[in-house]
This record gives structure tokens, C-alpha cells and sequence, in this order.
């Protein structure tokens, strides 16, 4: 089996005449983890939901795991076969769960699927899944609703977790947590990096959290990459204009916020708070 | 404004446009009630802004839609909301829904989840200036594609006509924003408002909510996970656990003298953008709801600094060198803040 987990080719998505997606080329190794950061509305969802396959590409190849994804209906088994493969944290946890679903039962069916387990294994697995993600055990009898936005995006992440796929996309999926829980998670997807080999897609628009997360990074501006390498020299000294802005606009002492982002501020970005490390 | 009647509270003089005094909120868990937002005091000026941060699951949001009226079906509310002097807790339907469509409005964390996906972009923003501010429908449009401009969306017409589902994260919650810009209201409530977008969106977007505070006076409770952001852009931040407020602080201190040990516990967690840290410092523990926490301070079992007596009774809040702290050690302790200031 080949060491490269996604091989995408010239992707493009296209929504009527308006482009999503231009000419996006990635590739992903085993055990790799890769950020994607840009502009709101720059196409990163629009990437994300054609990596899983829930957006047919308008044109590009895609391969997953070393086999094509071609577009069009597929079998039970192979559907099961591909979330196996790939899970994706949605960036919108209240429209991806079922409203009349209870959180224990959320995970349970999603475990359901992949393994076979007994009731009871199934019920203490999801608990532990619960724990990790900081939830407790009260939670699982909750319904959607009845969480706050972060505890949702948590069951979103321990569903996605449950199945153990081999890439597990995160869109925007610890923007909804305090900076405790979101270090708590983050620990855990290092921590589940570490022994399973598992790779990451991580679409965030928080560059600390992408700097403490990923080794390779891609920008995105407009629907195209407009500069990609390795995360901390990126951050730390970024050579596109867009980069640069996005760097200088980090809230930090002494930041204000100012209506024209862009112009002026790029200089100071790459200087900010010395070169403690990397 | 209204002569404040004289009254045997703490503060007996309401100068304050949003006056909250000793807010909870309950819901029914069969036969008991759970307490989700216990006893919160927070007030704002006119013009003024508030940060509120905490916990995931704390209560912020929870507090916000209280300010409203808009807490879950069956849900207690008690303590006391004055909004310019009127109470909010007693309003009937009809002074609710007029106090949200012109003086208070709100962003809402979850955008999606709050506007109707079967209606255009278009009906969504200029409905209420139609209905509520008596915009004629030509000109609701234009100052729609003209709000839109002003978060950062510069091909308005062609968003008017989209539908919910073909905006981003981002773009959704731009047009929330710009929906409340349209009321121009008194008091903004922003619910993360910036979590979904870029730092140079977010940048542009904050630069506004400022300006409309300097140049009308409009006030606002932010919520957001962002210390920094929330330092940089709000006169007072609040800090929540367990659905109390544990610390308020001006802005210019709170990052570098947190005085509750949860506060500095925050700060420890945060990941740095100019280093990588092998493993972040974590606040060891779980986190517990405000009914599930006992008699005495509810982030004891997961203090460092916790001592016998901090189980005895909720810390009252005391002040200490400007800041309003729930911690019966806050004089004495020194806490670690930011550490890149
Ligand atoms: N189903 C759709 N129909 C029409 N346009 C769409 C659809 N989905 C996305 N788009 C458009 O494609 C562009 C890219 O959207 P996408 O959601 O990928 O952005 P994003 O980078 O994830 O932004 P954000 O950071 O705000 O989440 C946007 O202009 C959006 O309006
Ligand atoms: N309808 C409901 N019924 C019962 N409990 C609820 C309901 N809505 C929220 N809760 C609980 O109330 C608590 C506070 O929720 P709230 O949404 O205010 O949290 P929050 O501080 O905004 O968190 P986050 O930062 O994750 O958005 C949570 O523990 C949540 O589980
Ligand atoms: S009251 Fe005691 S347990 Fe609570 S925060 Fe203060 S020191 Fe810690
Ligand atoms: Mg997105
Ligand atoms: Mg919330």
C-alpha cells in the first residue's frame, strides 16, 4: 500500500459561472498533517466536501488511498469502505447532526457501522469517545439542541473519531472552543496521530492553532493556492502579499482592528514578538 | 431616560443602558430543575464593550438569549434585566419582539441554525427593514447591497439572490452581521461573530462594530474564545465557569494580572503562533455544569490553588485592585497572564 493517502490533481469546482474551486493540487502523506487557511469563502469547504467525495469535481483527478474516486453512485459496501477511509468534522455541527438523535445514540450508530461490537461495548466505547472530546456521560442522553455550539462541535469530532478512518478532514472544527478544551483536543488528535498513523486535513482560520497543528500548510485566496510549504516558515516569513496580510491581522497586544486589513500592515508581520523558536 | 426609582440594591443609581442583576436561568431535568446560568451581574454603558469568554458549555450564550427573552421553551428565568431602565424579565410578547427588531439585536453563534434556509439572502436582510423600520422595498434592497459592501461582500446582488446554502461559513455570518447593522440597534449581542471568518475579514469586521460604537453609541456583549481579540476590542472582559462569572477585569489588565486561577489557566492554554509547544498545558480535569457543582467555589476541583475552605461556600466576589473577583485567594495569589506581553 502506498504511503500517499490523497492525491488530488487540478481540482475544480465550478457553481453555475462562478468558480469555487481553481486548479487546486495536493497530496497528502500517511501520518502527514496539512492546514488549509485563506480568505472566508475561498473555496476551503468547497476542497474539503470534494476530498470526501461529497462534491463532484467540475474537473481534476482525485485518488484516495491509491485508488481513483470516480464520480457516481457506489455500493453499500464501498460507501462503508470509503468512510473508512475518510471522515470530515463539518464546520456547521448543528445542520450535520440529526435533531431527534440523542448524543450517546450518535455515536453509537456510528460505530455501529464499522464494527462489530456488542451493545455493551458499544455503549462503554462511545462513553470513552464522549470523555475524550471532554463531554461526560449526562451529555449522551442530551439532544443537539440542548448543548452549547462548542459541546456540539466535540460530538462532531468524536463521531468522526469512532470510525478511526485513515484522514480525517477538520473544517473550522475547534473554532467553537474555549482555548482549554481546544488544547485538550488538540493534544488528542496528536495523540491519536501518534499511534495510529492517521493524517489530517485541518482547515482553520486560527494560525496559532494550524502553526501548533499541521507541518505543511496551503492558502487559499479566491479559489486557488496562492502559497503552500511548510507551516512555521510560512507563518514566520510568508512571501505572498495575501500571506503576509493574513499574518499582520492576528489579534496580539497593541493590534487594533482597521477597515483596510490589508495595505500597510503586511512589514510588521514576520517581526511580531521575536524568533523564540523554529 | 426614565427617573431610576430609588431601590436597596448594591448600585441604586441605573445609569447603566443594560443592567443585569442576579441571573439564572433553569431548566426542567424530570423532576428537579438544572441550573445553567447561576446568578450573572453584568452591565454596559451606553457605547460601551463588553467581552465575555469561559468555558465551552458555561453559559454565554445561554446569558445572551436570557438578555432577550429567547431561553428555551419551559426554561426559569429569575433575577433582574433592566434595558434602559424597562425590565425585561416582565415584558409581555409584544414589547419583546418590539425591543429585539429596533434596540437590542443579536448575532447568533450558529448562523445556519438561525436563518431560514428556504428564503433568499435578499428576504432575509431586507425583510426586517421593511417590516420593522418602514423601508420602502427599493431602497431595503440598496442599503442591503450597500451593508453587504460594508462586511466585506462586494458582489451584493449576486448574494442577495442566493440562498443559505450556497454561502460559506463566513459569508453567512457576514450577512448576520449585516443584518443587525441594518437596525442599527442600541445594544448588539455578538455571539462569536468572528469565529467563522478570516483575520483580515475579522479584522474589517471588528473595525466596523467599532465605529458604530464610537459614532452612534451603540453598545455591545461580545462573546468570543479570543482573549487577544477580545482585549483589543472591548473596555471590559468577563470571564465565566460553570455558569457563573468568575472575574471581570478592564481589558488593559485582565491579559497580564489575571486574578482567578481559571482565567490563568486559559491563558497557559492558549497555542502560540510564533513557537509549537510539544503538548499545550491543559487545565486538568472536566468540566462541570452550575448544577453540578456543590456549595463551595465550582472550579475547586480543578485548582491548583484550592485550599480546604474553598469547598465551604460560592467565593463571593470581592474586589481587588480593580478587578471583580469569585476566588477567596484572589488577594494573595499571583497568577501567571499572558506570557508575550
Ligand atoms: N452549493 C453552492 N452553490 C453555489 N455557490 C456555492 C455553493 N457552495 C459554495 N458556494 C460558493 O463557493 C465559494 C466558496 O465557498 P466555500 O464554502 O468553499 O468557502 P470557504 O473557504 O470554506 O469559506 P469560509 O471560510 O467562509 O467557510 C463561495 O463564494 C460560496 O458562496
Ligand atoms: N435547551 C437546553 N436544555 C438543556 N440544557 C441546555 C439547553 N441549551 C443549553 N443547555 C446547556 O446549558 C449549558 C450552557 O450552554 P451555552 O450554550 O450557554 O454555553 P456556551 O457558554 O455558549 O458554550 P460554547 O462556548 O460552547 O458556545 C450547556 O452545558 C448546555 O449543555
Ligand atoms: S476559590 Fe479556591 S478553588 Fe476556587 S479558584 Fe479560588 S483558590 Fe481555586
Ligand atoms: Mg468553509
Ligand atoms: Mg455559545
Amino acid at each position: 500500500m502506498s504511503d500517499t493517502v490523497i492525491e488530488a490533481t487540478g481540482l475544480r469546482k465550478e457553481f453555475g459561472t462562478a468558480v469555487a474551486v481553481d486548479d487546486v493540487s495536493l497530496t497528502l502523506e500517511r501520518g502527514q498533517s496539512l492546514a488549509v487557511v485563506g480568505e472566508s469563502g475561498s473555496g476551503k469547504t468547497t476542497l474539503a466536501r470534494m476530498l470526501v467525495g461529497l462534491e463532484t469535481p467540475t474537473g481534476g483527478t482525485l485518488r484516495v488511498c491509491g485508488r481513483p474516486r470516480p464520480p457516481g453512485r457506489v455500493s453499500s459496501r464501498e460507501r462503508r469502505r470509503r468512510a473508512r477511509e475518510m471522515q470530515i468534522v463539518f464546520q456547521d455541527p448543528y445542520s450535520s447532526l440529526d435533531k431527534l438523535q440523542r448524543i450517546g445514540g450518535v455515536i453509537e450508530a456510528s460505530l455501529d457501522l464499522h464494527f462489530s461490537l456488542t451493545p455493551g461495548e458499544r455503549r462503554k466505547r462511545a462513553l470513552e469517545l464522549l470523555e475524550a472530546v471532554g463531554l461526560a456521560e449526562r451529555h449522551a442522553t442530551m439532544l443537539p439542541r440542548q448543548l452549547s455550539g462548542g459541546q456540539r462541535q466535540r460530538v462532531a469530532i468524536a463521531r468522526a473519531i469512532a470510525v478511526e478512518p485513515q484522514v480525517l478532514v477538520l473544517d473550522e472544527a475547534v473554532a467553537a472552543l474555549d482555548v482549554s478544551i481546544q488544547a485538550q483536543i488538540l493534544n488528542l488528535l496528536a495523540d491519536i496521530r501518534e499511534r495510529s498513523g492517521i493524517s489530517y486535513v485541518f482547515i482553520s482560520h486560527d494560525l496559532a492553532v494550524v502553526h501548533q497543528i499541521s507541518e505543511v500548510a496551503l492558502v487559499m485566496s479566491g479559489g486557488r493556492v496562492v502559497e503552500r510549504g511548510p507551516t512555521g516558515a510560512l507563518l514566520s516569513d510568508p512571501q505572498e502579499e495575501y500571506t503576509k496580510s493574513l499574518r499582520a491581522a492576528v489579534p496580539r497586544p497593541g493590534w487594533k482592528p482597521s477597515r483596510r486589513a490589508v495595505s500597510g500592515s503586511a512589514a510588521n508581520g514576520s517581526a511580531a514578538s521575536g524568533t523564540a523558536a523554529s | 431616560m426614565k427617573i431610576p426609582e430609588v431601590q436597596d440594591k448594591p448600585r441604586d443609581v441605573r445609569e447603566d443602558l443594560l443592567d443585569v442583576r442576579g441571573l439564572s436561568v433553569a431548566v426542567r431535568a424530570g423532576r428537579s430543575w438544572r441550573t445553567l446560568v447561576d446568578g450573572v451581574d453584568l452591565a454596559i454603558g451606553g457605547g460601551e464593550a463588553v467581552g465575555l469568554v469561559g468555558e465551552s458549555g458555561s453559559g454565554k450564550s445561554m446569558t445572551a438569549r436570557a438578555l432577550l427573552g429567547l431561553t428555551p421553551p419551559g426554561a426559569r428565568v429569575t433575577g433582574d434585566i433592566a434595558f434602559d431602565s424597562d425590565q425585561v424579565t416582565t415584558m409581555n410578547r409584544r414589547a419583546l419582539r418590539e425591543l429585539r427588531a429596533r434596540r437590542v439585536a443579536m448575532v447568533f453563534q450558529d448562523p445556519r441554525a438561525h436563518i431560514n434556509p428556504v428564503r433568499s439572502v435578499g428576504d432575509f436582510l431586507t425583510e426586517a427593514m421593511i417590516a420593522n423600520l418602514g423601508v420602502a422595498a427599493a431602497e431595503a434592497h440598496a442599503r442591503a447591497v450597500r451593508l453587504l459592501a460594508d462586511v466585506g461582500i462586494p458582489d451584493g446582488e449576486r448574494r442577495l439572490r442566493q440562498y443559505p446554502h450556497e454561502l460559506s461559513g463566513g459569508l453567512l455570518q457576514r450577512v448576520m452581521i449585516a443584518s443587525v447593522l441594518a437596525v442599527e440597534p442600541d445594544l448588539v449581542l455578538a455571539d462569536e461573530p468572528t469565529t467563522a471568518l478570516d483575520v483580515t475579514t475579522q479584522s474589517e469586521v471588528m473595525a466596523i462594530l467599532d465605529e458604530l460604537r464610537r459614532e452612534r453609541g451603540m453598545a455591545m456583549l461580545l462573546i468570543t474564545h479570543d482573549l487577544a481579540l477580545a482585549a483589543a476590542t472591548c473596555d471590559r472582559i468577563s470571564v465565566m465557569y460553570a455558569g457563573r462569572i468568575v472575574e471581570t477585569q478592564p481589558s488593559t489588565t485582565l491579559t497580564a494580572t489575571p486574578r482567578h486561577p481559571y482565567t490563568s489557566g486559559l491563558m497557559l492554554s492558549r497555542p502560540s503562533i510564533d513557537t509549537v509547544a510539544d503538548r499545550l498545558p491543559v487545565i486538568p480535569g472536566r468540566p462541570v455544569a452550575a448544577f453540578e457543582s456543590g456549595e463551595g467555589c465550582a472550579f475547586e476541583p480543578r485548582c491548583g490553588h484550592a485550599k480546604p475552605h474553598c469547598r465551604d461556600l460560592r467565593p463571593p466576589v470581592q474586589d481587588v485592585e480593580g478587578a471583580r473577583v469569585a476566588c477567596v485567594r484572589a488577594g494573595e495569589l499571583t497568577l501567571r497572564g499572558d506570557v508575550d506581553v
